[in-house]
């Protein structure tokens, strides 16, 4: 499988050279996309589905002759899901390699590992997964969901199709879940939602051992109100959750179950047994594999073929890479350079069709409008998309938070990502990390 | 054993089919069909509807629903297809129809009549699919049809409606269906739901309170769920004597803090809001005048006390909306009183709910201990299971196994290639437990025979050597495996849960772990103090040299032992993938509480190590019971438990004594 | 001192000239005092090398000499990084509040609540937990630098040194504490910002200079932190004090026979070393960027032990050399700049395999060559390679046989 996948890559290579070759294009006029994603460590499960994607979506442009003329690159680093690896590679990057964006990071706590380092170096990164918000660089395009183009709108649905009354927000413990559920405490505050009825529980990475919190969650219900689960569990510790949720004979009617980092990736880990325990829960994303469009199903079939095995799923950070990479190409193709300040200009305002049939947006808050969908998980480990919203504008700061509320983020027009409209001042034009 | 694995890998690609997923796209030309006549109630209020049944959501389906259910012949047949997502939308002309796949295409019926009408390739049809809230509302609907319904499935659906989302319109014909059940357990659950609607919806209090008392010490979880919304409580404050249902009167600063009871009277417009500091200081900065505030200078506004000073300055020039004084908060907070007030008007029906949750809350608290014992002893059996191969390497022969983590994952990961050859789980299960444990001893031999046996004299070292094995292994499961977690599936027969009760159950699974760990500690009792080889690794444990010059070959021992303890890693592998997941990484989850394992219990007894094993599972869910929010903090404090004990304990729980101790 | 120290050591001389004639290397080959032959992420990577060689040399000294193999010095390591971290993290974030800040002066309270706000923000809580009492001052949290990890240490060596505890269960045992160390620091209770760790460390506060020329500072603090920690623990081997260490890891029985405080000794190298481990991290973090538990986590400290494996244990400047090889190597392979090697029916892409080459070189060093690269040197230096045979010299498992330790 990696001999051939291999094989391929050399040839697209080798064609790309044979067809520039004429044109005697010299070394320094490639474009350098580097690609930061362990691919070795705890994340390279997850990381190393983003570098396959990048470099397809590159063999692709350059299939396509390249960005007005250039051919593109990859310098492909492996920072090892070790954070500060993260930031040395970043800089190697940049200053070394000089390249002109990187397509990397998964967790937050690596982006925030890079930002620095970005900043002060002027690179370019496109971050493709969806995380708590609280955060606009100037030199950062975050082409996942933040908190209110998955978390809220999941918890909307709770509370209105559902009818959920009492909470319990289970998360591994880290910044994303931290934040997501501190947001969503409060706005289920908002809405009434009474402290006593939010459970909230926090367990270490590839947690295994579910029994005491699943019993919790079961007698949340001696109240006699009906209880749901917003879940942040990250990874494979979903496994162990998921079977012991289907051993103890919970169905997704008596306590349904969202997941916000449960995708068809992660369902694989499922054999045929325990999915068939689980339909109906549900989980929020921004893109399912089972997205019944004319581009999705081109891209499904591109990847089928890059990586020469029809059982690979794809996923939402995949095509939230995709459209980051399609937005970046048409923005570099738009201002005829790869310099950092003109792209960063361009990006916003830029549109590319996504893969679920709508538009996606940049915003002037480096964040993308992004339909929200719900789905519930079928027998085969697939999503069954039951609710799709128009695209929701991304919010890098959330308006439940009373310290966030009051901040704002305007590149082109305040050039400041940390803007406080009551005392309209920018808090500072580097980011917080 | 690397070409072993690689190979093994390579196999395994091979004979991995590609399964491609099926999207059906082909399209076969549509015939007309015949739109049905709205002849019927049901067909005008679907005709009227469509729009809404097609999109369907909680919040406004509900009259919908209730029209349909009430239009007579039909209903019954289109709500239960509508639940069952058997409804489609032809795109051509917006009409509903009960849909079934034939092929490639839908076998459409019409919604009325139920009728076969004509078929459509799916491109032309939209399934129509309900989100399960909406459906509860469907099944609510439904109760009544389905009540009496000749197929006991049916009927139990019913049940299961009224168990989740319980009308008060459900109690008649409820009560009237239960006299001419034939299914006693059916039955039984009608009586009981009878009961618990009577408990919220029954017509006086007697009827209520008698319904209440006839539970008894009953623990379910429904009746609980019945009981507490009827002793909820709102807190409240009120000008005068507290009205309604009272369930507590509260005097501020005693049960009730100052604080609190304010807030109470501002959520209740009974008192102005306090102005908060930062709208203080909001408001003296948009008052500077000058460089000064309050006639004070601005530089001073960095003390509260002199801020406080500024706005009242400010508030007597009238500029600013004057401070409450703690005195004016004080008397205003005396002023009223407070109370929690039952949702529940009826006092007699509260008196009983309560006594009736008092009755059970001691029942219930000794079935959720009970519940935790399980589950900590659920724990305590998997540590057991993934400690009792390094009881053997590490407990008798002392060596420092850092790789018996990955001998666990080599156990399910092959576990997981045997499902991808055998597709029966029971079968697959069975050749998997003895094929992990045959390759793991094979695996822990090659190690003894290459690496540990040169580095006996060498503990330290056999560590650092184990380490590098450990992680290169870790590194080609990735390689052979990929990084995504690999599924592991249990047989059907360990599939759900043994329920007790409502609150006692424990998976099956784990009791098969349980079981599994049992049966080793018997095998390994068994092969130690009964068998030859047993009294061969005693001796050559207890002192090698005389061994050999009793005729025991030592270095064969050391290998057989060696490869016993690692095979009992490989089948632990295989439970442990059963009942989590199977990645590369597994393995390092258990090897330091392992080693914990082995230590605390005392090195060189089993039991120790069954002691070991039972206090860090039963420790760890105890704390994880005190503070249900935090697990990571319980395994913090589990491992600073264990470090302060073996200062307590060196040698373990189970402690050797004289030349066994080794000293 | 007396004056044979250096014609004792004749190692300490040629490891200073070698270190001093590298940092000025590096230094004129640099972008900020060269013509940049050499990155700048060159020149913080060799800055965070020679940390880890000075916190290489703390467990050759713990580990090679004493015999006590601790699997908990990277605790020390990163706690060192957590509280210069405080400081770092503390100080930039107040300069961004007072700059931010509107004309209207902020109560002290007031300025607490908007650092808190900012620096955990990001964790979803805004109060400025009480260990970050001392942040705002560099002295105090320099003092913790040494004064917390040596306190944990002291503790934690005098429980498990007093009850005896010695050999794989003291291994076990330090690994244990790093574990909880590093579970209780995941927490967010912890009030050091749980996973995500303190970040954005390279940026000192009140110093204008670039990153160019502040990896140029940091690379010579390292160096010469890590030349005075060569020279102190040379002094320490090589006196009276290092021939009852190597007697401890030898034969402890026979040491406290003979009267020596067995413990006392024990307990004061695993003090000082932890103390030398937690200046190497507060120096290794502002370099690295960003500190998190993760750096804590067991593993990293038996990478530790396999460093000065490789290097050789035993020698001060084994472990120096296991340290900067395994690391920069290790660099190198994730740099993703390895050439592939086709097997023809297979492509061997280093970024997969270069995990099996380091673990499987673990073993074969401790097969084969127990002394390390270090035995390189004694070959290159001619020195009579000691053979590895004989009886052992104590009873303890481990003791160094007879002709190995004729040195």
């Amino acid at each position: 499988m990696i001999t051939r996948r291999n094989l391929m890559i050399s040839a697209a290579f080798a064609g790309a050279a044979s067809m520039t070759g004429s044109i005697a294009i010299a070394e320094g006029d490639k474009i350098k996309v580097g690609v930061l994603h362990s691919l070795s460590g705890t994340m390279a499960i997850s990381e190393t589905t983003l570098k396959d994607t990048v470099l397809m979506l590159i063999e692709e442009q350059n299939k396509k002759g390249g960005i007005n003329g250039k051919m593109l690159e990859a310098v492909v680093v492996d920072p090892a899901s070790d954070w500060p690896l993260f930031a040395e590679k970043a800089r190697e990057l940049i200053s070394v390699d000089k390249v002109d964006v990187i397509f990397g990071c998964w967790t937050s706590v690596s982006r925030k590992s890079v930002l620095p380092v970005l900043e002060e170096l002027d690179g370019l990164l496109f971050y493709p997964v969806q995380y708590e918000g609280e955060e606009s660089s100037r030199n950062v395009f975050y082409t996942g969901a933040a908190p209110n183009q998955q978390a809220i709108p999941a918890v909307d649905y709770f509370l209105d199709e559902l009818g959920v009354e009492k909470f319990a927000l289970l998360g591994t413990d880290y910044v994303y879940p931290r934040t997501t559920n501190n947001i969503l405490d409060a706005y289920l505050k908002s809405k009434g939602i009474a402290e006593s009825d939010i459970f909230v529980n926090y367990t270490p990475f590839g947690q295994s051992d579910w029994s005491k919190i699943v019993s919790d969650v079961k007698a949340l219900g001696a109240d006699g109100k009906k209880v749901g689960v917003i879940s942040t569990i990250n990874g494979d510790a979903n496994i162990g959750f998921y079977k012991e949720l289907a051993a103890s004979g919970i169905s997704a009617d008596d306590i349904p179950v969202v997941a916000f980092s449960v995708g068809e990736e992660e369902l694989s880990g499922l054999g045929e047994a325990d999915l068939k325990n689980l339909v109906g829960q549900l989980a929020a994303w921004n893109y399912f594999e089972s997205a019944d469009t004319p581009e999705n199903a081109a891209f499904i079939k591109q990847w089928h073929a890059y990586t020469g095995d029809d059982t690979r799923v794809t996923n939402d950070p995949m095509e939230a890479t995709y459209i980051g990479f399609n937005m970046w190409v048409n923005a570099v193709t738009q201002v005829g350079s790869t310099d950092i300040d003109k792209v960063i200009a361009a990006m916003p305002g830029q549109e590319f069709p996504n893969l679920t049939g709508t538009t996606a947006k940049m915003l002037p808050n480096h964040h993308l409008t992004k339909p929200v969908l719900i789905g519930e998980i079928m027998e085969d480990g697939q999503f069954d998309i039951i609710s799709q919203t128009d695209p929701v504008p991304g919010d890098a700061w959330t308006d439940f938070l009373p310290e966030s509320a009051v901040l704002k983020s305007d590149w082109p027009g305040l050039d400041c990502g940390m803007y406080n409209i009551e005392t309209k001042t920018c808090v500072q034009k580097k980011s917080n990390y | 054993m690397r070409k072993v694995l690689m190979t093994l890998g390579l196999f395994l690609m091979l004979a991995l089919p590609g399964v491609a997923q099926e999207r059906s796209s082909q399209t076969v030309p549509a015939t007309a069909g015949q739109a049905a006549e709205p002849t019927t109630a049901l067909a005008a209020v679907l005709a009227e509807n469509v729009k809404k049944i097609a999109k369907p959501s909680r919040r406004t389906i509900g009259p919908v629903i209730d029209e349909i259910a009430a239009s007579g012949p039909g209903a019954s047949r289109f709500l239960q297809a509508w639940a069952d997502r058997r409804v489609g939308l032809r795109k051509s002309d917006d009409t509903l129809f009960i849909i079934a796949e034939q092929g490639q295409d839908y076998a459409l019926s019409d919604p009325v009549t139920g009728a076969p009408a004509d078929t459509a390739p799916r491109r032309e049809i939209s399934e129509v699919k309900p989100n399960s809230g909406v459906r509860a509302v469907i099944g609510s609907a439904l109760v009544r049809f389905l009540l009496s319904d000749p197929d006991p499935a049916k009927r139990r659906e019913a049940l299961t409606a009224i168990e989740r989302d319980g009308e008060a319109s459900h109690l008649a014909p409820l009560r009237a269906s239960i006299a001419q059940e034939p299914d006693a357990q059916i039955k039984a659950g009608k009586q009981r739901l009878e009961r618990l609607l009577t408990i919220r919806f029954g017509k006086d209090a007697g009827e209520r309170v008698a319904a209440i008392d006839s539970f008894g010490s009953d623990t379910g979880l429904d009746l609980r769920a019945t009981l507490n919304p009827l002793v909820a409580t709102t807190r409240r404050a009120f000008e005068g004597e507290p009205q309604g249902n009272i369930a507590k009167t509260l005097r501020p600063a005693r049960e009730l803090s100052e604080a609190d009871a304010y807030a109470l009277l501002v959520a209740a417009n009974m008192a102005p809001k306090r102005i908060s500091e930062a709208a203080m200081k909001q408001a003296l900065a948009a008052n500077v005048v000058d460089g000064k505030v309050g006639g004070l200078p601005l530089a001073d506004m960095s003390d509260p006390a002199k801020r406080a000073l500024a706005y009242s300055a400010l508030a007597k020039a009238g500029t600013v909306t004057p401070r409450l004084s703690e005195t004016e908060a004080q008397a205003l907070i005396d002023a009223h009183s407070y109370a929690d007030i039952y949702a529940e008007p009826d006092a007699t029906v509260t008196k009983s709910a309560e006594a009736g949750l008092a009755r059970v809350s001691r029942k219930v608290a000794m079935m959720q201990s009970v519940d935790l014992g399980l589950d900590g002893l659920s724990l305590a059996s998997i540590y057991f299971l993934a400690a009792i191969g390094l009881a053997i390497t590490f407990g008798i022969m002392g060596v420092i196994n850092m790789a018996h983590g990955e001998f666990i994952t080599m156990g399910a990961y092959t576990g997981y290639v045997v499902q991808q050859f055998v597709p029966d789980y029971t079968a697959s299960i069975l050749i998997a437990l003895p094929l992990a444990f045959a390759i793991t001893f094979g695996a822990g031999v090659a190690m003894e025979r290459l690496v540990i046996r040169y580095l006996y004299k060498r503990p330290l070292e056999t560590l650092l050597a184990t380490f590098g094995i450990s992680i290169a292994l870790q590194q080609l499961f990735k390689n052979i495996f990929g990084t995504q977690a690999r599924p592991l599936t249990s047989p059907p027969w360990l599939e759900g849960a043994l329920q007790i009760n409502d609150i006692v159950s424990i998976s099956y699974i784990r009791i098969a772990i349980f079981v599994l760990a049992l049966v080793f500690l018997t095998l390994y009792l068994w092969v130690m103090k009964r068998t030859r080889l047993g009294l061969e690794v005693r001796a050559v444990t207890q002192n090698p040299s005389m061994a050999a010059s009793m005729g025991i070959n030592p270095d064969r021992i050391n290998m057989l032992a060696f490869g016993f303890g690692s095979g009992i890693a490989g089948i632990a592998g295989v439970a442990i993938g059963l009942f989590a997941k199977v990645t590369s990484e597994m393995g390092q989850d258990y090897i330091v509480q392992s080693f914990m394992t082995v230590v605390v219990g005392g090195v060189g007894s089993i039991f120790g190590t069954l002691a070991g094993a039972t206090l860090i599972g039963g420790l760890q869910k105890g704390i994880e019971f005190l503070n249900p929010s935090n697990t990571l903090a319980a395994q913090t404090y589990m491992i600073l438990f264990i470090i302060i004990f073996i200062q307590f304990r060196p040698r373990g729980i189970v402690a050797l004594k004289g030349r066994a101790a080794g000293d | 001192m007396r004056p044979g120290f250096l014609a004792k050591n004749p190692s300490v001389i040629w490891f200073l000239l070698i270190l001093a004639i590298f940092t000025l290397v590096i230094t004129l080959l640099s972008h900020a005092y060269g013509p940049g032959v050499i990155s700048t992420s060159m020149v913080k990577t060799l800055g965070k090398t020679l940390c880890l060689c000075l916190i290489a040399i703390a467990m050759d000294l713990v580990w090679g000499y004493t015999g006590i193999l601790s699997l908990g010095h990277f605790a020390f390591f990163g706690l060192g990084g957590y509280m210069i971290g405080m400081w770092l993290m503390y100080e930039r974030t107040r300069d961004i509040v007072l700059k931010s800040a509107s004309d209207f002066p902020m109560t002290p309270h007031e300025l607490q609540d908007a650092i808190g706000s900012q620096i955990f923000g990001v964790v979803g809580s805004s109060k400025l937990p009480a260990i970050w009492h001392f942040a705002g001052s560099l002295p105090m949290q320099l003092l913790f630098v040494v004064l917390v990890p040596g306190l944990l240490a002291l503790v934690f060596g005098w429980l498990a040194f007093r009850s005896r505890v010695a050999g794989v269960y003291l291994s076990i045992l330090t690994q244990a504490m790093t574990l909880a160390l590093s579970l209780y620091l995941f927490q967010n209770e912890s009030g050091l910002r749980g996973n995500n760790g303190l970040s954005g460390l390279q940026n000192i506060p009140g110093l204008s200079a670039d990153q160019d020329h502040s990896s140029v500072w940091f690379l010579w603090a390292s160096a010469c932190a890590l030349a005075l920690g060569y020279v102190l623990a040379a002094a320490i081997v090589s006196g009276k004090f290092g021939s009852v260490m190597r007697g401890i890891r030898d034969d402890e029985a026979r040491v406290r026979f003979l009267g020596y405080p067995v413990e006392g000794f024990k307990l004061f190298v695993f003090t000082l070393t932890a103390v030398i481990a937690a200046i190497a991290g507060a120096l290794y973090y502002p370099q690295a960027g960003i500190i998190n538990p993760g750096e804590m986590a067991p593993i990293a400290s038996i990478y530790l032990a396999v460093w000065v494996a490789i290097g050789g244990r035993g020698r001060l400047y084994g472990a120096v050399m296991g340290a900067f090889f395994v690391s920069i190597v290790s660099s190198w392979f994730t740099g993703g700049r390895v050439p592939d090697v086709p097997l023809g029916f297979y492509t061997i892409k280093w970024v997969d395999w270069w995990q099996v080459l380091l673990g499987l070189s673990f073993v074969l060093v401790t097969l084969l060559a127990p002394k390390g690269l270090s035995g390189l040197v004694e070959l290159i230096a001619g020195l009579r390679p000691p053979r590895r045979g004989g009886a052992p010299l104590g009873p303890d498992a481990g003791s160094l046989q007879e002709e190995e330790a004729r040195e």
